[in-house]
């Protein structure tokens, strides 16, 4: 298995390409531009026989890529921020048609103001629209996830579409030492989709087609079910790939330090490292604090949550986003799960870390501590600037 | 330095939350912030060859091709980022990337 080194954006091109994608169709912008510059070069060069659709903008690139997946195509496309907005009817017609598109997101901002830096937005804003999500921490972790996503999104008892997410910048432009499979061993764990599609050529059939009241909503429920069940069947996807390449993620909410914790911090992306550093520092301080990493957004691991409530007195959830509800929206999810148990914890809600705002661990530190202590407000925006802390220069 | 000057973007470290307006409106133009500190290559233009036709002026994506009072094109270092572009449009084939 040779190591490479890749940014996150490369390690996102060379799972599509391991995974020998029949069809790319994408559109660029910026943090995400190099993942498909990197496969346009692959299918230029002969590397990849695929298929580089160019279009006018990701809402057709992704219709290209759901109409190719009908015909039993495997598909990859790549966005980022006012990209994946755009996409957002589409986004709803991949699941809707139970397409299984791959999707590599570069979290960016929305704007106004205008920004290309690191927020979970963009993404976030898209749980309602039956995507499987992942959030990776290293560029490691975003081409192994790659390849998964693939192989869940094809599966039969799921079907649906998946996007694999990196933190624009200190994923997508850093470069990593990454271990890159070697096409056998992606073969054997990714075997060439069954081309026999949903849709053939000559077959009368329509896909999405007019469907009554009293079909509708069975529909909507099939998805569920299946968001469902991809959860488990993860599971399987994971050990399989931690047979073949010897490297396994921890599932969808990979924990550290949290056997003793008074507190844990769940987390996603790439301010997992800082604060599995700040829990290791707060260890040596006596301080009993650990970790979870909400790895997985979309299926919500509720009895992972669950499961970790359990023996934790005190959780906090940071948000990298605000979806300007009651919290923010993976301290709703957890709040959710944990509603109906007998042992609730004391929940926090971190909101911080917005375009692109270093996460530190001075501020990661204070979150632990907040936890602690149990002060603050519930939903609290620890590294937002305001006038009393500021010290003025000259 | 006044905030209308080169480093006036450094200058929001300092701004909190409620110095800020309630919408993001920007009071100054964009080309206070010079933007073209990683540039690798630079384009020179070759007035012998150049035939005026302001293709390079109106391909680059920044704003970084000007036009002087004679009428000739002008690389503005403050904001040319070396992409080649207008290099690469240049029918005349007047313009020359070289590296810094």
């Amino acid at each position: 298995m040779p190591r490479m080194v890749l940014s996150g954006n490369y390690a996102q091109s060379y799972a599509a390409k391991l995974a020998r994608v029949h069809v790319i169709a994408a559109y660029p912008i910026t943090p995400q531009t190099a993942i498909v510059e990197k496969l346009g070069e692959f299918v230029a060069s002969g590397e990849l026989s695929a298929q580089f659709i160019k279009v006018e903008s990701e809402h057709s690139a992704l219709q290209a890529c759901i109409s190719a997946a009908a015909l039993g195509a495997r598909t990859y496309t790549a966005t980022s921020s006012q990209g994946l907005l755009l996409m957002h009817e589409l986004l709803h017609w991949a699941s809707g048609a139970r397409a299984p598109v791959v999707m590599g997101v570069v979290n960016r901002a929305v704007a106004p103001p205008w920004s290309i830096f690191t927020d979970h937005t963009d993404t976030v804003a898209q749980r309602d629209t039956g995507w499987i999500q992942f959030y990776a921490e290293s560029n490691q972790e975003v081409l192994d996830t790659t390849l998964m996503a693939f192989r869940l999104a094809e599966h039969p008892d799921v079907l649906l579409p998946a996007m694999v997410t990196e933190d624009a910048f200190y994923l997508s432009h850093t470069v990593e030492p990454v271990d890159v499979p070697t096409q056998d061993e992606v073969d054997e764990f990714l075997p060439r989709r069954d081309v026999r599609g949903l849709i053939r050529p000559g077959a009368g059939v329509r896909l999405g087609s007019f469907t009554m009241p009293d079909l509708y909503e069975e529909f909507r429920h099939k998805i569920a079910r299946a968001m469902e069940r991809s959860a488990e069947v993860f599971f399987e996807i994971e050990d399989d790939y931690h047979r073949l390449t010897g490297r396994h993620h921890g599932g969808p909410l990979p924990t550290y330090r949290v056997d003793d914790a008074d507190a844990v911090l769940m987390t996603m992306g790439t301010a997992t490292t800082t604060a599995r550093s700040v829990v290791d520092a707060l260890r040596t301080r006596g301080n009993r604090v650990g970790l979870a990493k909400l790895r997985a957004f979309r299926p919500f691991p509720v009895k992972e949550v669950r499961q970790l409530a359990a023996t934790v007195d005190r959780i906090g959830v940071l948000d990298r986003s605000f979806t300007f509800g009651a919290a923010g929206a993976a301290f709703t999810e957890v709040a959710a799960a944990l509603y109906p148990e007998t042992h609730r914890p004391a929940l926090k809600n971190f909101v911080a870390g917005l375009g692109g705002r270093d996460l530190t661990p001075k501020v990661l530190e204070g979150m632990f501590k907040a936890l602690l202590k149990g002060d603050g407000p519930e939903v609290d925006w620890p590294d937002l600037k305001r006038r009393a802390e500021v010290v003025r220069h000259g | 330095m006044s905030p209308h000057g080169h480093d006036a973007h450094k200058a929001t470290a300092y701004i909190t939350e409620q110095d800020l307006p309630e919408r993001p409106l920007a009071t100054v133009p964009s080309d206070v912030i010079k933007t073209a500190s990683w540039r690798t290559f630079l384009p020179v233009i070759h007035l012998e060859a150049c035939t005026k036709c302001y293709v390079c002026w109106k391909f680059c994506p920044d704003v970084a091709i000007g036009i002087d009072e004679a009428g000739w094109p002008v690389v503005r270092l403050d904001y040319c980022k070396g992409c080649g572009i207008c290099a690469e449009e240049c029918k005349p084939r007047a313009i020359d990337m070289v590296k810094e």
